[in-house]
């Protein structure tokens, strides 16, 4: 008989368990992985090459396409770094939208992750609930900027505009009555606020049904514990952050360790898992859904109260508002001098960093005083996890590579660039 | 902040000694730049040093500063920049090594101080090739299979030297040079200082 090899596996780049156009080249011994090499680059667009030929403000809707998945954060990121740069100070109203639609997309986020995870590893009905509660929060990102993904809605010095009055509501159509859409069109009768609130009441029931169908299920469990421990050690060695260093047990979070924008204001959670393995990780991002719901309630009170500027009145920065840019001259030609030059960022550079819903999302920007980034360099949280892979994989089976993907939250949007 | 960015500089200059080239505290962020002889040591030190206890390798990136503000730039090409993070100390700290030979750039990895490293070398080599000797894997990673160049250098065009498109008469999908023409809609302008201010008119 001849002896046996170990034989080479192709994994993706189209798997529809990859996430996207991950192509993974895995050396099995059997069905145990001995070595997992996961090539990358299928989706770089060199974003950070672009925005060096595209003015400051042109490059916040290409943020929105890294991590197709919390597009808002990756917009907060980017307008931070702008801001320390220029020494700009943020209307607190914008703080708190920023914080309050951070916390969105982390559900919105956190929301896909379950749907996908669970129908990875063979939960299908997952999704479906789960797309069913993202159907309303993209439909707050469509309130506020008139798209449901790709916002562009943060901009430097603030954001876009202040919070709508009023939601879209559902219109009688061939196939549904007015009598059927009454129901839908309830909660959409007031303002935005009141859309969220009603949404932020109803959530934390919702995931208690998600969890009844899956914390204590026997087969989740058993295709979940025990997949990929990573100790401590192990995690900072390998340069995690967010729900994967919180998952081993290490209680670091930038929305409290170093709080920016307004989280020192609101009150919340850190929750953090014991051993290290996938089930804590999913254990530690259910908790963080229900503690970015208490956030978003915190939000909601503070907003509703507080009325007032939501873009710094910088007009260096930020662009007059249109009945000014018509009646006087210096605004029509700050007005002017943004939308044909934009704007010139002080030499320098600076880091700034989030609390992304799939870790610690960084901009780092050099600029040399021009009206365009002299240098811009994304510290991607999917790509450090990515990078983790062959030693979280080494040793398991097959089908726990997949349970790998999924609880590395990677989306290749941000992971290619 | 600012107390604790003071201890976090005079704790570098404690440790380091003459190893530190030079110390600037800027918008709340301290950053040290080394000699590429020191490098690695320092980045040891830096990770060891209870003093300093950065545990965690944030990021590494590779810039190419040819092409910086108005004036021709003297003074080396290439620097990899990494951004180091310490848990249980609550800081952040900036390192930057410009690599001494603009023809062949090549630092020492420290792939072996903080493992995180180990794509972001991959991709400072692919992007800007720069050499990480010590670094046992050091392939191409974000670019395509076969990719000649180093695309994020300032002297390579943004709209890159090849194009891939399906051939029906070859029936297959070949390279060819670009055909596209690069533009720019707004040009790049660096403004002297003290443009704009109402003395100076």
């Amino acid at each position: 008989m001849p002896e046996l090899r170990n034989f080479t596996l192709n994994f993706g780049p189209q798997h529809p368990a990859a996430h996207g156009v991950l192509r993974m080249v895995l050396e099995l011994d059997g069905e145990v992985v001995m070595r997992a090499d996961p090539h990358i680059g299928l989706l770089h667009r060199a974003t950070e090459k672009l925005a060096e030929t595209k003015t400051w403000i042109q490059s916040v809707p290409y943020m929105d396409r890294l991590d197709y998945m919390s597009m808002m954060c990756n917009e907060h990121a980017y307008c931070m770094a702008i801001e320390r740069l220029l020494q700009v100070e943020v209307p607190i109203r914008a703080q708190y939208i920023r914080v309050m639609f951070d916390e969105i997309t982390r559900i919105l986020n956190h929301l896909l992750w379950i749907g996908c995870h669970g129908l990875d590893v063979g939960a299908m009905t997952m999704v479906l609930y789960a797309f069913r509660e993202r159907e309303d929060l993209v439909d707050a990102y469509e309130a506020v900027s008139g798209a449901r993904m790709h916002a562009a809605y943060y901009r430097p010095g603030g954001v876009y505009r202040d919070l709508p009055d009023r939601m879209a509501q559902y219109q009688e159509s061939k196939w549904k009555s007015s009598a059927q859409i009454k129901p839908f069109n309830e909660a959409r009768s007031g303002s935005l606020l009141d859309f969220l609130d009603d949404f932020a009441s109803r959530f934390p029931k919702l995931l208690d049904e998600y969890e009844t169908l899956l914390t204590d299920n026997r087969i989740w469990k058993q295709r979940l514990v025990d997949v990929a421990i990573v100790t401590p050690e192990r995690a900072l060695q390998r340069g995690f952050t967010g729900p994967m260093l919180r998952g081993s047990g290490i209680a670091w979070d930038l929305r409290k360790k170093q709080p920016y924008e307004v989280y020192d204001r609101v009150d919340f959670d850190i929750p953090v898992g014991k051993t290290g393995d996938s089930y804590d990780r999913y254990l530690v991002r259910m908790e963080e859904m229900r503690q970015s719901n208490r956030i978003l309630k915190q939000c909601i009170d503070w907003l509703r109260q507080n009325p007032g500027p939501v873009m710094s009145d910088n007009h260096k920065v930020a662009p007059p508002d249109r009945e000014a840019m018509k009646s006087n001259m210096e605004e029509l030609i700050h007005h002017f001098k943004l939308c044909t030059e934009g704007m010139h960022v002080p030499e320098g550079e600076a880091y700034s960093a989030v609390e992304h819903p799939k870790g610690e999302f960084g901009i780092y920007i050099i600029s040399d005083g021009a009206n365009k980034p002299y240098r811009l360099k994304i510290r991607a949280p999917g790509y450090v996890h990515l990078s983790a892979m062959d030693e979280m994989a080494r040793g398991h089976m097959l089908a726990d590579v997949v349970t790998i993907i999924g609880s590395q939250d990677v989306v290749f949007g941000e992971i290619d660039r | 902040m600012s107390a604790k960015l003071e201890a976090l500089s005079q704790n570098l200059q404690q440790c380091l000694g003459d190893r530190v080239k030079s110390l600037k505290l800027a918008f709340g962020e301290v950053t040290l730049e080394v000699a590429a002889a020191d490098y690695f040591s320092v980045m040891q030190s830096l990770r060891d040093e209870p003093d300093l206890a950065f545990e965690e390798l944030i990021d590494l990136c590779g810039v190419d500063y040819s092409a910086y503000g108005n004036e021709a730039r003297e003074g080396l090409r290439f620097a990899a920049v990494s951004h180091l993070l310490s848990i249980s100390k609550n800081w952040r700290l900036r390192v930057r090594c410009f690599a001494p030979d603009d023809d062949f750039p090549s630092l020492p990895s420290v792939t072996s101080i903080w493992n995180s490293v180990n794509w972001f070398e991959r991709e400072a080599f692919d992007l800007f090739g720069i050499v990480f000797p010590g670094h046992d894997d050091l392939r191409r990673i974000l670019t395509d299979y076969g990719f000649i160049g180093h695309p994020f250098r300032k002297d390579f065009p943004i709209s890159g030297y090849v194009e891939m498109r399906y051939d029906p008469e070859q029936q297959r999908v070949i390279y060819q040079p670009v055909t596209i023409e690069p533009r720019e809609i707004t040009p790049r302008i660096v403004r002297e200082a003290t443009y704009g201010n109402a003395e100076n008119a």
